[in-house]
Order: structure tokens, then C-alpha cells, then sequence
């Protein structure tokens, strides 16, 4: 499953534009990958995340794995209520399980992004 | 069944003392002495003895049943080298005793024991110095990264990162990190099943102080283009670590230090028959090549001319202490003796027979479940549930299954490579007949999964606890009484 309003990156993070915010989160098929998810880091308010690099962690019963920055910014709100409740993100990737916003993200890096089509073809050729 | 505090009968005792004649000391201050009442169980000996004796029973181990986790070589130990390791004069032995005046001449023994072993495990994987110190796999590692960051600082290298194939034991990137280190991943080739000598060469530059791998690697497969790698290295100043995770694959038919590796930790517990884990403990030694010896932990062993041998500390360059005296001494003999009493060609045909098992199963298997690497494989073989997810059916239900079949269950989800992996090692020490019962069970599962997935998902059956929750025992850890 994927959401038509967001954007993929190749490492199963979507990001959703909100007026000045880029929401980010793991996709449908991340989660599904994982399984159960126990733990997570999130990444700290009002540091700057670089595209590309890890800026969370996620541990499930199979794994811990990194979360990678879809594109630069500054960390403006992070979703504290997975602290206590990380299933949300099993539950709703896209919608209840969104990890964090940045503001003053670089605009510049949308473009290298997946769409919504280019995402799922990206799975197929994967699977 | 109930635990032991859940049986406790007010008043009873296991053994009633004799009024003590000793005048009681000075009371306690108020502020050293508990608040709330001592909770201990109130119990005979009887009650005790049945409780643990109970508890044993439900135990799984190798003693009891085939234990084919991939990766962890849970091999059958013989019981002689438990007599060994338990004769007085090694077991009673004071570890101080050889820093006494005089007392050297005590302790000449264990010392010969701690240098041959060295000797014989430089023999083994081509190195040229070792040091049996480091007390796990894990603790060699780090020792093997505190080695390669004192050979660097020597050489005045400005070097940030280590490179780690993305199939590797998670100890890796963690002692490589713990070190110092920034880690970066390297890919590995899907149709090789091995790390990716483009995806090495652009991630390699100035920056990299060390490559760790880990041959066979864990997806159970032969790293073959090692001397092109070891090239590449070399232009770099990059040292070559070699994990011995999976030496038991290799033994006497492949030596690290015949093709460039630089640093070596071996996993006693795991080629030499030692104890596992929580049981061990474990002994991880460390060789390496002449140039890194001066780097090596302190103490070291050397012989006399006289041909007695002494504790030797003196050498500057060394990374100190890694250990409390010198490591896990009674592991390390028992692997000593192991090697002695397979020699040369009992250790060869150790991992002759491993492979061989290995493959077996493999190609018993392939026709049923996903094979990512199906013409071979080293000691250790990779399947995959993906076949079985159609039916809903994942790793972790074939699992589950496998215990109701008498089976430990494979490792399950590792290397993070592979979807829906199972990594199966069967070791030398199990029969065909075995071998066999296993493969039947396995060939069972895949058949239920077709026909009755919800019984898969629902194992294990036959346990004193079915199905746990991992998720909420993760998310919410209650170990206390």
C-alpha cells in the first residue's frame, strides 16, 4: 500500500508536504518488513537531519535498523506519542505513525525523490 | 509450572540451626538495615531438589536434541574435555601464582599450555602472533579494532572509518564503533552472495582503517575474490580484519593469513568445542601478522632459553590490559586439548563434515523453501519462507513449528539480507539419521503450510508455553517478581 500524496525514497521513508512542514515517516512496506515494532529513537527537536543520513532508529522484534533523512531540514516537532505507543506505526504508516516534521527543509532535494508510481515499481523490482 | 517463590509454605526450612553461641555483633545502623521484610522461599530440600530437577528437565540443549542455529555452531562438546579442564592442578591453579617470587616454577604448566595453544592457532589460520586474553568473539573483535587503531596512530594515519559488508554479525559494526570508529556499510553482490568489489572500491580512500569480514560469511558462503580485495586494501593502508565467526568451515583447507588478512579472533567456542555463551564462558584470542605484534594485550608468554617459560609485560606499544589475568584460561585449555586430540586431519575433516551436512540439508530442502544461493553453500546454508508467505506462513512459524517437532528452530531473520531467512548449521556432530529427521520435519512443515497454515501459526503446541507475545514482552519488560 502506498499513499498517493507522498513522496518515497529508495530506503522506505515518505515524506508528505504540509504548508511550511515536510512530514516524514517509513512506508506501508517498511513496517510490513520490520514486523512488530518495539522501540524508537526519535531524532532530537531543532537539529538539522542531512538527506541521506540516519537521523532515527527502529527496533522491532526481527531488528533494529536506521531511519535516513529523505531530505535536509531542521527537526520542528517530533511524534512523541510513538515513545509509549510505537504500534502506531504498524497500524497507520502513513497517518498516526509519522515520525517527524522539518521546517526550513531544502526544497531542492523533492526532485530526487519517488513518486507514489515510481515507488511501487521500485518494490516490484526489488521483490 | 509455578515458580519457587509461589510455592513457599510459611515456616518451612530446608535445615534447622543450632542456637548460636556467638554473641551477637553491634546492631546495624538504621540507616544500613532494610525497610521492608527479607522475601526467601520457606521450603524443604525435597521441595528445592523437585523444583530444579523439574525446571532441568524442560531444558533444550545440545545433550538433548539437535540444536541447528545457524551462525552459533552449537556443536556436541565430548565430556573429556570437561575432565581436562576439571583435572586439580589446572582447576585449583591461583591465578596470581605466577607473580609470586619464585612461584614461576608452579605454574610452568598452564604457562606451556597458554604458548602452544598460541603456537598452534598461529599454525592453524596463518598467523603469526596470538593472544588468548579477549573473553568472547565480541571482546576479540574490539581487541582486533584497538590493535588496528594503535598500528595507525603509530604510523600517524588520520583514518575515521571501517567498512563491513551489509550481511555482517551485528558485533561488527558495534566493536568497530566502540572503538572509535565510524562504520560504513558495504553492499553485497546478490548473485554472488558476496561482498561487491565496485561497491568496496568507491566506499575505500585514505579514510579507511580497516575492512572486517567474515569468511565463509554468514549467508554461508566462500568469499572468493579475497585477493582483489586484499589489493585494494593495501592500496589504502587499510587492515584487513578477519572475523573467525565461521572458522569451522575452513579448517586446514583455507589459512586467513595466507591471503593478507592482517588480524584474526577466533571463536573457541564455536571451531574448538569449548562452552556457549551464558554456559561458557567464552575466549575470543586475537592473532596477527609480525608487524602488529608489538600492539598486542599484555601479559604475553614467552619461553626461556632454558625452555621454561614467564609472563612477560613489557612492551610500550602494547593496548594494556584487555582482560583480568590472562582471559579464560580453562576455555582456552579445553580447546587446546581438542586440537591436540583431533590433530592436523581430525580438524580438516571437522569442517569437511560441517560442509557436508550443510549441503544436505540444503539440497534436501531447496524444492520446498526459497533458496537465495542454491548450488552450494559452506557450513552453514540461507533458506527463506518467502514461498510460504503466499499462504501467510513466515519465518517465525516454521520456527515455531520445529519445536513441536523436537527441533530447536533455526536462526530466523538473520542475515538481514535475506527476506524471511533461515539460517540452518547443522555442525559435524550430528548423524545422517538426524540430519535426516530434521529435513522430514521441515518437508512436513512445507507441506502444512499448504494445507493447514492455522495449525503452523498456531505452534508451538507440545511446550510448557505456547506462542509468546514478543512484541509486548519487548514493549513492556516485566522481570521482576
Amino acid at each position: 500500500m502506498v499513499s498517493e500524496e507522498c513522496l518515497y525514497t529508495k530506503t522506505h521513508e515518505w515524506v508528505r508536504i504540509e504548508g511550511e512542514l515536510a512530514v516524514v515517516g517509513i512506508t506501508d512496506h517498511a513496517q510490513r518488513a520490520l514486523g512488530d515494532i518495539t522501540f524508537i529513537e526519535l531524532p532530537q527537536l531543532h537539529v538539522e537531519v542531512e538527506r541521506g543520513k540516519e537521523c532515527a532508529t527502529i527496533e522491532s522484534v526481527k531488528a533494529a535498523s536506521d531511519i535516513y533523512a529523505p531530505i535536509s531540514g531542521e527537526v520542528f516537532e517530533v511524534n512523541a506519542s510513538l515513545e509509549g505507543a510505537p504500534e502506531k506505526i504498524n497500524h497507520d504508516p502513513y497517518g498516526e505513525g509519522w515520525i517527524f516534521k522539518l521546517k526550513d527543509y531544502n526544497r531542492n532535494h523533492l526532485s530526487s525523490l519517488l513518486n507514489a508510481s515510481a515507488y511501487e515499481a521500485f518494490l516490484e523490482s526489488e521483490a | 509450572m509455578s515458580i519457587i517463590f509461589e510455592k513457599t509454605v510459611a515456616g518451612r526450612r530446608g535445615a534447622r540451626l543450632s542456637k548460636s553461641d556467638v554473641p551477637p555483633a553491634e546492631p546495624i545502623e538504621a540507616r544500613y538495615s532494610r525497610s521492608s521484610a527479607l522475601q526467601l522461599c520457606e521450603l524443604s530440600e525435597l521441595d528445592v531438589v523437585r523444583h530444579f530437577t523439574e525446571l532441568s528437565r524442560r531444558n533444550f540443549g545440545v545433550d538433548t536434541n539437535f540444536y541447528p542455529l545457524g551462525s552459533c555452531t552449537m556443536k556436541y562438546n565430548p565430556k573429556v574435555f570437561e575432565k581436562i579442564a576439571h583435572l586439580k592442578g589446572f582447576f585449583s591453579l591461583h591465578p596470581l601464582l605466577p607473580q609470586l617470587r619464585g612461584a614461576g616454577l608452579l605454574t610452568q604448566g598452564a604457562l606451556a599450555v597458554i604458548y602452544e595453544l598460541e603456537k598452534l592457532l598461529c599454525e592453524i589460520t596463518g598467523m603469526d602472533a596470538f593472544t588468548l586474553h579477549p573473553m568472547a568473539g565480541a571482546q576479540g573483535e574490539l581487541t582486533g579494532m584497538l590493535i588496528v587503531a594503535a598500528y595507525h596512530k603509530y604510523k600517524n594515519n588520520r583514518k575515521t572509518e571501517v567498512l563491513i559488508p551489509d550481511e555482517a554479525h551485528g558485533t561488527n559494526p558495534s566493536s568497530a564503533a566502540t572503538a572509535g570508529y565510524h562504520v560504513r556499510e558495504v553492499a553485497t553482490n546478490r548473485k554472488t552472495g558476496f561482498i561487491d568489489l565496485q561497491a568496496l572500491e568507491s566506499a575505500m580512500g585514505e579514510h579507511t582503517a580497516a575492512l572486517m569480514l567474515t569468511n565463509p560469511n554468514t549467508l554461508g558462503i566462500f568469499v572468493s575474490n579475497i585477493e582483489e580485495i586484499a589489493k585494494l586494501a593495501k592500496k589504502h593502508d587499510c587492515l584487513l580484519y578477519y572475523d573467525g565467526a565461521n572458522l569451522n568451515a575452513v579448517l586446514g583447507r583455507f589459512r586467513p593469513g595466507d591471503v593478507f588478512f592482517d588480524i584474526v579472533h577466533v571463536n573457541l567456542h564455536k571451531t574448538f568445542a569449548t562452552p556457549h555463551g551464558g554456559g561458557g564462558p567464552g575466549a575470543g584470542p586475537v592473532g596477527v601478522r609480525k608487524n602488529l605484534e608489538r600492539f598486542l594485550p599484555i601479559s604475553r608468554v614467552v619461553k626461556r632459553d632454558d625452555n621454561t617459560y614467564k609472563l612477560e609485560y613489557d612492551y610500550p606499544d602494547s593496548i594494556g590490559y584487555v582482560a583480568p589475568f590472562y582471559g579464560n584460561f580453562l576455555v582456552c585449555l579445553r580447546a587446546y586439548a581438542y586440537i591436540l586430540t583431533l590433530g592436523a586431519q581430525g580438524l580438516r575433516r571437522v569442517s569437511d563434515n560441517a560442509v557436508l551436512n550443510a549441503n544436505y540439508i540444503l539440497h534436501s530442502l531447496k524444492d520446498l523453501f526459497h533458496a537465495p544461493y542454491p548450488d552450494g553453500c559452506m557450513h552453514e546454508c540461507v533458506l527463506s519462507a518467502q514461498k510460504q508467505t503466499e499462504r501467510e506462513i513466515r519465518a517465525i512459524d516454521i520456527a515455531k513449528a520445529l519445536i513441536d517437532e523436537g527441533f530447536h528452530p533455526p536462526t530466523a531473520y538473520f542475515p538481514l539480507i535475506v527476506k524471511e531467512a533461515l539460517m540452518i548449521e547443522p555442525t559435524e556432530t550430528e548423524s545422517k539419521e538426524t540430519l535426516d529427521a530434521f529435513i522430514a520435519a521441515m518437508r512436513k512443515i512445507a507441506e502444512k503450510a499448504e494445507t493447514n497454515p492455522a495449525e503452523l501459526r498456531a505452534a508451538p503446541r507440545t511446550t510448557p508455553v505456547g506462542r509468546l507475545d514478543e512484541t509486548k514482552a519487548a514493549r513492556e519488560m516485566d522481570i521482576r517478581y
